[in-house]
């Protein structure tokens, strides 16, 4: 058989799309802490001067799309999270049992966790015109849309490659919440990097979510906003998605169902 | 060619053999099988058959396809409802249905029109729309057979399908079990360790201990092989009664026990009648049982050891995948 089977992975799509629908607490969860952040932090932080944010970019407007790549990186985690939750209440089985691709339940996967991330974003997106923030064009809000995609597919890939290692959701859980902070942290998504030590610095400039961050803030604040050439953003997220999704995809191959 | 033949299959996990150069074949449309008590290796066999677990020697032929060389064919021909609940609880039963259709490549209209099928099938269109949350034990197992059958397959496997269910619910699962069979006439190969299941629903049995098949037949053979029906006859003159019944053509042994005679027929209950007319001839009776031998039994002679003492033992040994599954404590009821 092919390794890909577009019903197979829209089956994984919609079934995502549904489980997120009727999650309430969740869709609620995922809205309200990161508005709070920016809420908080964008009012708190108004007119500190941070070192290397350009002139004529308030706090607010750095800070929004930092925050939309936070709640791409924690809303990609709950792919993994899935995966293993189906293992724990059986499910899985049923998805491993079927005469699917393993790379098709991947792609159904990423389809699923990329589509409810972008969903989260838009919601985010939406509750920061309440605050004042303003994307600056149409063209902007596309180009972020690719951007938010390119980095749920990263993360989910990443999140895939990880729970392939973990028989529950406990200690899945545990290890993410220590990888997701120094990711969100080390991305540029609150403070500049160039504010960091120049050891420390290094490691958000091999963070995806660097990259990906300062795509979104190029695409809805403005081309003098970002630190990186566009061209430079887009390949860095595009490769890094490439790998964790290979890599991801490889470990998942090797999952058994039991 | 049979739905199932396994020869010579072997599935090792590190020191531990869970199947052991088992062989076995499996008819078209019959209704089989596995019993043995937990531990035995059944889950395992039956993880084979599905294509989870590569074995580790022999060969396992489902459907016509080879289960290491050809498994998507294998996949495409059967369906399983596993020990464990495999539904997705957010979702309907119907969504569960077509999530299900999806994956096993089925089309609109025919999704829709199996999907009617087999949920009238199990009597569960009335609640088709409501989350499996809501469903009870017993629905979630007849929402499963239903899933199993959805895409036609043409071997059900069903690994433990009553366990965790009260016992009124486990007979109507045997039921739905046992007119799928008929009505659509799919080969269904179920694991158990109740006997009583074994018996009543099966059309052949393989008896299953620490990894192969020690005996395979059907219920009534496979308990026809410790004699006939016991039946004991309490009576005041022992010896005279044995000397009596000793020559009757269906009487095929009979010994002088404490207060009376114990004899072995071909059949109980027709012969209970003039066997007392016999013995009433030459002693008083006072009493009589009628004792069938059960397939625990044709366990226990087979291998000596009970049903139910090797499930407790199995519990924290034997097949690893078994010893796990009990372990976790997520064998049992939702």
């Amino acid at each position: 058989m092919g390794l890909v089977d577009p019903l197979a992975v829209y089956a994984l799509w919609q079934r995502d799309l549904l489980r997120f629908v009727r999650a309430r607490s969740r869709l609620v969860g995922t809205f309200v802490t990161p508005l709070f952040l920016v809420a908080f932090l964008g009012f708190g932080f108004e007119g500190v001067r941070f070192g290397s944010v350009p002139e004529g970019v308030s706090y607010v407007e750095y800070l929004v799309p930092g925050v939309l790549g936070f709640v791409t990186l924690f809303s990609a985690s709950f792919s993994g999270l899935a995966v293993l939750s189906d293992r724990e209440v059986g499910f899985l089985k049923e998805i491993l049992v079927a005469p699917v691709p393993r790379t098709s339940v991947v792609l159904g996967r990423i389809a699923g966790g990329a589509t409810t991330g972008l969903v989260q974003s838009g919601l985010v997106l939406g509750g920061t015109l309440l605050v004042g923030f303003r994307p600056t064009s149409a063209v902007g809000l596309g180009l972020a849309a690719v951007f938010l995609v390119a980095l749920s597919t990263t993360f989910i890939g990443f999140g895939l490659a990880l729970a392939a290692g973990f028989r529950d959701t406990q200690g899945y859980s545990l290890v993410v919440n220590f990888v997701l902070f120094p990711l969100a942290f080390l991305s540029g998504a609150f403070y500049p990097l160039s504010n960091l030590p120049p050891a420390i610095r290094w490691i958000g400039y091999l963070n995806p979510l660097t990259y990906g961050i300062d795509g979104l803030r190029g695409a809805l604040v403005g081309r003098d906003a970002a630190a990186y050439p566009l061209p430079v953003d887009l390949g860095a997220v595009a490769f890094a998605g490439a790998v964790t999704v290979l890599v991801g995809a490889w470990l998942f191959d090797r999952v058994e169902a039991a | 060619m049979g739905a199932i033949e396994v020869r010579g299959l072997t599935k090792r996990y590190d020191d531990v053999v869970a199947v052991d150069s088992l062989d076995l074949s499996v008819g078209s449309g019959e209704l089989f099988g596995l019993l043995g008590p937990n531990g035995a290796g059944k889950s395992t066999l039956i993880n084979v058959c599905c294509t989870l677990l590569a074995p580790t020697d022999g060969t396992a032929t489902v459907a016509g396809h080879e289960v290491r060389t050809a498994p998507g064919e294998v996949r495409r021909r059967i369906g399983v409802v596993f020990q464990e609940p495999a539904l997705d609880e957010e979702l309907t039963g119907a969504e569960n249905l077509a999530f299900h259709g999806r994956l096993y490549g089925m089309r609109n209209p025919r999704r829709a029109e199996r999907i009617e099928e087999v949920l009238d099938l199990v009597d569960l269109t009335d609640r088709r729309d409501e989350r499996v949350g809501t469903y009870s034990g017993g629905m979630a197992r007849r929402l499963e057979l239903a899933r199993g059958l959805l895409h036609g397959p043409e071997v059900l496997f069903l690994d433990e399908p009553t366990v965790g269910l009260d016992a009124g619910t486990r007979n109507a699962v045997r039921e739905y079990v046992r007119e799928l069979n008929a009505r659509t006439g799919v080969t269904v190969v179920l694991t158990t360790h109740y006997m009583d299941e074994a018996a009543a629903l099966c059309d052949r049995v393989a008896v299953v201990d620490r990894g192969s098949v020690v005996a395979c037949d059907t219920p009534e053979a496979l308990t026809s092989r410790l004699g006939g029906d016991h039946v004991e006859v309490g009576v005041d003159d022992p010896v005279a009664a044995r000397d009596r019944v000793a020559g009757l053509d269906w009487v095929e042994t009979v010994a002088v026990v404490d207060g009376g005679i114990e004899v072995v027929v071909d059949a109980g209950e027709r012969r209970v009648a003039p066997l007392l007319t016999a013995v009433g001839e030459v002693a008083s009776v006072s009493t009589v049982s009628v004792r069938k031998p059960t397939l625990e039994q044709v366990f226990l002679e087979l291998t000596g050891r009970s049903l139910r003492d090797e499930g407790d033992r199995a519990v924290g040994s034997g097949d690893p995948a078994g010893g796990r599954a009990a372990a976790n404590g997520r064998g049992g009821g939702r």
